[in-house]
């Protein structure tokens, strides 16, 4: 391969980019074969394993902890302090992988399992073997019917080839992993709910506390779940060290990050980032990723983690792509998918796109998520199609008050002398699907008052006369 | 009096510290909290209710409703919580009224009313609806929501009995679990997702659990509703009154309600060592038998026209002559007397008394259909000994379909890993798939399989863990007792220290046997032999139906007939009752107040609620009014009956004259709603050789046990439950249809030595090869009844399957 074909686009991959940075997860894409056994063997594939097996499971997991590898699944939790967190000498203990990524915005989660199965798989054995885990499952997403073939397929050669399975590469480090795919709910990308989805029930997310998975999980065991992107960076770790992994990106936020942009850009796709230190401007305006604005157009606002995210506006183009920053500025990295709109875009309409979403995906669990959040988008409905008037906008505000309770975060705005509430926000849900019903539409109206303002007119006013007034009257004889 | 001082409050130690208190804040108030509490529960404990759908203390938090959220702080900082998931820690601060707890609480309401349909005037929740109760209390008092709601088909039946309002649904999860939690039958579950989440049945699967109406009591809002009691009455109209459940004896607690003198419904009553608030379909429902419009509402005299009603003056005074008659004839042992067991201790006790006047050797609470008396005199074993024993031994009949609520019991025993259960028994239980073993045997060798099995290692090694309970009762009732009664031999020789549970079914039977209408040398089967053989003048069926129940029914027919006399104290006409001379109209359940006796010996209180049909009349009453007419052979002066009036002397006579009951004063049962325990006698099992027959390869080898639904007059005088019952068939394992040559379905003869049968066969995984299980008194618009073939003499009966 010579550097000329490193910038272009390769038509297998379309939406995918790879620019003159360091890659430690697409290290591969360039090739078209990239998810064989044989290319990943010849590209140091499962080198990392082998470097991992032959020193002690504590090692591996002091290396992980080292790295700071944080999760990327959304929270941003540090992985190799996640897998501490299980209880010594409870049998069996297992890993999960987090592949039903359905935040909308986002398919990096995609790429890297349909891309480099392998890649995945090593990552999943580094995890078992530092964790002190006896069995993986592997979830991906019902809908990604290719990325469930790359897997199969991959899983079969591996098992093949003696890493996967019992006595792996002749050591007494035995893993089973097994391929399962989810029936379609975007709840079930929440741990807890991916886990009933995994036992064979409905999707619904248990209650943490009393019982987080790393103590209570799958089958009532201990259970580890990570997200795809997460475990892909484990190889890299493994064989490089935590120096070399470290070394990239910033202190807080090392590594590199998958970043999936789209909407209103010139280039919307996937781009490996350098983690921490690569601001929004460049993902949004970057000759090597998205490349501005179409049409040159102003920039509007643009959604920063997911659409589950509050939104950012212009004023924060120049916030680093890093979980602290964004969350002072009033929002959250998530998944790592940023949706950009244009001056263009119909700010009520938005809002109303992603509400919906998040509505239609509640599981119905629990009360604020399954009524708020049909609620909110019924009364934005109306909104929208121009019959709402103002006392429907107050009461969306009730309704997120019920689903979110105290202050709202949500981006500062010099254009309207507000200042950035801090993420995180509070909940009376039980997972985070009923807040992000609300987190759209709080951007929305807090940072777009006017475009809502226009949309509505005044409620009928109520007639109600005073008690006082009643018996002044002589009304109450 | 000798001189003592007592000392022993002045050098009294400090009290120890509790070591399960946990001091917590609550709403600024200090309290004690006990270890591994809710904080919902220790908040309601100490008069701070906090607002909740979900939660019931007997299932599993799910925190789905978020109505209980507080705030709560354990060291980080006041945080909204749901108190139904969060336990009580040390120094926990809680504020269930905080602005932010009552602002999320009020709105939780508000978003649970936005598609709550508030039809309450016309729903039959509306008055104790914990909905609208909580809006009231915790909502905001203002509807907000102006959308269209959400609409469903509204009602929909899930079973024969239950119907669902989707609309009325707040989705608390409540019903689903107890469905699948407690009762063990997943048979409703969510379906949808979001804002269209429903409460469904799968397809084409009812929920037919034998619990489905404990899901509509447990309903926080009218969305499940029972079709007997539905559109009855209001709420605020029912006049209510604790009772026991006396339809098996296993004695869950109720309450009784009634309106306009009518019984309406029953609830059960959360009762700790017994029923933990729940009841089985039916007890819950066969109210309806009381209300039944066959109810014998006057005595009844035969004349040449048939069965007149008559004065009591005129029936009892026949009856009285009827026994004196036989008395002067043939003397006390041409006057059997059976039953006693479906009425009150109050009831059994006074016919028992008559029995000892007129000095009968024939007297029996079972309809040979029970075990011998001798099992009472062992070691009892209460519920909840049953319930935390390390072992359950279970040697008997299919719980689930006798003695429901005990199968809840024990399930949950199981379920939850306190117990491990030992079952013995010819087809699968009920209990089966949650037994550590669950053991088969042909019918009628429960004796050997015992043996077999505490020879065996493991099962050696898990009786020898802890605390053993063995639940016994008739398996059976087409083998003798025999082999029950070795195989529990075996089993005691094997544990001495093994606690029994005597597992017979009928309400008060233990109450009637420790009152006087125990056998006192000849039993059920033997006063059938020799009424059969005509030696009974007078045949007195107190509340019996040997037609119905008594398992040879060849002989009970004969019986009937061979007794010259039968006087019958019943509530409804039966087909015994139709064969009287002289029937005394009996008043039921919820018509006489008193107390009855549970298989623990647990003597709980039984209410008078409505006005008894007719001028029917208590059991005790009749059995007092006809020994004042029996002259010398009645009550004499100074007997404990001889002055009573009411029920209320009933008892005090029971406390003084009883041997097992000094404790139960009406004092002591008012103190304690959840029963007295009487005293134990001490028994040895009696001796029996048991000989099995040999069998051909032909043959199938007949196991009969009850359904909880059959011909019983509780269940066909109750019209919600009658089409309930399974109806009579020959039920064998479904490789065997090929062998016999006929499909599902097919009517089939079912030959014996003793008689041939036609009913259809059915195949059922549940039955193990070679064996054919029918369900006992059974309707019969398909089949015959399988009684005909049932032999009392017989220790096992064999039966040849052909096509018909």
């Amino acid at each position: 391969m010579t550097d000329s074909t490193r910038a272009v686009t390769h038509d297998y991959i379309p939406g995918f980019y790879i620019g003159d940075r360091p890659q430690v997860v697409t290290s591969r894409f360039e090739y078209e074969d990239s998810y064989t056994l044989e290319r990943f063997l010849a590209t140091d594939g499962y080198k990392g394993l082998e470097k991992c097996l032959a020193g002690t499971p504590a090692q591996m997991h002091e290396e992980v902890k080292v790295s700071t590898v944080l999760g990327r699944g959304g929270a941003g939790f540090p992985a190799g302090v996640k897998w501490g967190f299980t209880p010594a000498g409870v049998w069996p203990r297992y890993l999960v992988v987090n592949g039903d990524e359905s935040e909308p915005g986002t398919y990096k989660d995609r790429l890297l399992m349909e891309r480099d199965p392998h890649q995945l798989i090593e990552g999943c054995l580094i995890a078992c073997y530092a964790a002190g885990l006896s069995q993986c499952f592997l979830y991906v997403r019902g809908e990604m019917a290719l990325a469930q073939e790359r897997i199969a397929t991959a899983l079969n050669e591996a098992y093949a080839a003696g890493y996967v399975g019992t006595n792996i590469l002749g050591t007494d480090f035995s893993v089973d992993i097994v391929l399962h795919w989810g029936a379609g709910a975007y709840v079930v990308g929440e741990e807890t709910a991916l886990i009933e989805s995994l036992e064979g029930e409905r999707g619904m997310p248990r209650l943490k506390p009393p019982f987080f998975p790393a103590a209570v999980g799958l089958y009532g065991k201990p259970t580890i779940v990570n997200n795809v992107e997460t475990l892909a960076n484990l190889p890299f770790v493994a064989l490089n060290g935590s120096v070399a992994y470290t070394a990239i990106g910033t202190a807080t936020s090392p590594g590199t990050r998958m970043v999936a942009v789209s909407g209103h850009v010139k280039r919307p796709g996937v781009f490996e980032i350098v983690n921490g230190s690569t601001t929004f401007r460049d993902i949004i305006y970057g000759e090597e990723f998205s490349q501005g604005i179409r049409d040159d157009n102003d920039l509007k606002a643009f959604v920063p983690g997911g659409g589950s995210a509050p939104w950012f506006l212009p004023d924060q183009l120049d916030v680093p792509f890093e979980g602290r920053e964004a969350g002072t500025a009033g929002s959250m990295l998530g998944s790592g998918a940023v949706m950009v709109m244009d001056s263009t875009t119909d700010i009520p309409a938005a809002a109303l796109t992603l509400t919906k979403f998040y509505a239609h995906e509640s599981c119905g669990k629990c009360t604020p998520c399954r009524e708020g959040g049909t609620w909110l988008m019924r009364l934005l409905e109306r909104v929208v199609a121009g019959h709402g008037t103002d006392a429907d906008l107050a009461q969306m505000l009730e309704v997120g008050q019920t689903i979110c309770p105290g202050e709202m975060p949500h981006a500062s705005s010099e254009r309207l002398g507000l200042e950035a509430v801090p993420f995180p926000y509070k909940m009376t849900t039980i997972c985070f699907v009923g807040p992000s019903a609300w987190a759209p539409l709080h951007s929305a109206l807090t940072l777009f008052p006017e475009e809502f303002a226009a949309r509505v007119t005044p409620a009928p006013k109520r007639i109600s006369i005073p008690v006082t007034a009643l018996a002044a009257a002589g009304a109450d004889q | 009096m000798t001189d003592v001082v007592d000392d022993t409050t002045a050098s009294a130690p400090e009290p120890e510290p509790d070591p399960d208190a946990v001091a917590v804040t609550l709403n600024g108030t200090a309290i004690s909290a006990r270890k591994g509490e809710l904080v919902i529960a220790a908040a309601e404990r100490h008069g701070a209710p906090i607002p909740h759908f979900c939660y019931h203390p007997r299932m599993t938090p799910v925190g789905m409703c978020r109505q209980c959220l507080v705030e709560v702080d354990t060291g980080r900082g006041m945080q909204l919580q749901p108190s139904c998931m969060i336990t009580v820690s040390p120094d926990m601060v809680i504020d269930t009224e905080s602005p932010t707890a009552k602002r999320a609480q009020e709105g939780m309401i508000e978003l649970l009313l936005a598609n709550h349909p508030l039809d309450c005037p016309v729903c039959d929740k509306g008055g104790e609806c914990p909905l609208q109760d909580q809006a009231y209390a915790h909502g905001p008092g203002e509807s907000r929501f102006v959308e269209e709601k959400r609409h469903y088909e509204k009602p929909i039946p899930i079973s024969d009995l239950v119907l669902l309002d989707r609309e009325r649904c707040i989705l608390c999860d409540r019903c689903t679990r107890f469905a699948d939690e407690i009762a063990g039958d997943k048979l409703i579950h969510f379906t949808q997702r979001g804002n269209e989440t429903q409460v469904m049945t799968f397809p084409d699967e009812p929920f037919a659990s034998y619990f489905s109406g404990n899901t509509v009591q447990i309903c926080p809002v009218g969305a499940l509703t029972a079709e007997p009691y539905r559109f009855k009455a209001r709420p605020w109209d029912l006049d209510q009154r604790e009772s026991t459940c006396t339809t098996c004896a296993v004695g869950c607690r109720t309450v009784v309600q009634s309106s306009r003198d009518e019984l309406l419904r029953y609830q059960g009553v959360d009762s700790d060592p017994v029923n933990h608030g729940w009841l089985c379909d039916r007890g819950r429902f066969n109210f309806e038998a009381v209300n039944s419009a066959e109810r014998i509402a006057d005595p009844l005299v035969r004349t040449a026209a048939g069965l007149e009603p008559t004065r009591w003056n005129g029936a009892l005074g026949a009856a009285a002559s009827l026994i004196n008659d036989a008395l002067a004839k043939g003397g006390p042992s041409s006057i059997a007397i059976l039953g006693g067991a479906r009425g009150t201790n109050e009831d059994a006790f006074a016919w028992g008394q008559l029995a000892d006047a007129i000095d009968t050797p024939y007297r029996d609470a079972q309809l040979g259909d029970g075990l011998p008396i001798e099992v009472l005199g062992l070691k009892r074993a209460t519920i909840d000994d049953a319930a935390n024993a390390a072992t359950v031994v279970l040697l008997g009949p299919d719980l689930k379909e006798e003695l429901p609520v005990l199968y809840l019991r024990l399930r949950d025993a199981a379920v939850s890993g306190r117990s491990k259960l030992v079952e013995f028994s010819a087809v699968d239980t009920g209990l089966s798939r949650h037994a550590w073993r669950s053991i088969r045997h042909e019918p009628g060798t429960q004796h050997d399989a015992v043996a077999g099995a505490v020879a065996d290692e493991a099962i050696a090694e898990q009786l020898a863990a802890g605390d053993v309970v063995i639940v016994t009762g008739r398996q059976s009732l087409a083998e003798s007792t025999d082999a029950t009664v070795a195989a529990l031999q075996r089993l005691l020789d094997a544990v001495p220290d093994a606690t029994v549970l005597p597992a017979l079914r009928r309400g008060n039977v233990v109450g009637a046997l420790s009152l006087g209408m125990a056998p006192t040398g000849y039993d059920a089967i033997d006063a059938m032999t020799e009424a059969a053989a005509g030696t009974i003048d007078v045949l007195v069926l107190v509340g019996a139906d040997p037609l119905n129940d008594f398992p040879d029914v060849e002989l009970a027919r004969d019986a009937l007939t061979g007794a010259r006399h039968i006087i019958s104290v019943d509530t409804h006409l039966s087909e015994s009752t139709q064969l009287a001379d002289v029937v005394l109209a009996a008043a039921a359940y919820g018509e006489k107040a008193g107390t009855t006796t549970n298989l623990e010996g647990r003597v709980t209180t039984v209410a008078h609620q409505v006005t008894a049909t007719g001028t029917a009349r208590p059991d005790w009453m009749i059995a007092v009014e006809l020994a004042s007419l029996l002259g010398d052979h009645g009550f004499g002066d100074g007997h404990p009956l001889a002055e009573v009036t009411t029920v209320d002397d009933v008892t005090d006579a029971i406390v003084a004259t009883a041997p097992l009951f000094p404790g139960v004063t009406r004092a002591a049962l008012a103190a304690s709603p959840d029963g007295v325990m009487t005293l134990q006698p001490a028994a040895a099992l009696p001796d029996v050789a048991v000989s099995v027959p040999a069998r051909n390869r032909y043959d199938y080898r007949l196991t009969v046990s009850r359904t909880l639904y059959d011909r019983a007059v509780g269940t066909a005088m109750s019209p919600s439950l009658a089409g309930l019952a399974p109806g009579s068939a020959a039920h064998v394992n479904p490789l065997d249809l090929a062998g016999i040559g006929v499909d599902d379905g097919t009517i089939v003869q079912l030959i014996s030595a003793k008689a041939t049968v036609s009913m259809p066969v059915v195949g059922n995984v549940r039955v193990p090869r070679g064996v054919v299980w029918a369900p006992f008194n059974q309707r019969t618009e398909r089949g015959g009844h399988i009684e005909d073939i049932i032999d009392a003499g017989a220790t096992a009966i064999d039966v040849r399957i052909e096509r018909s």
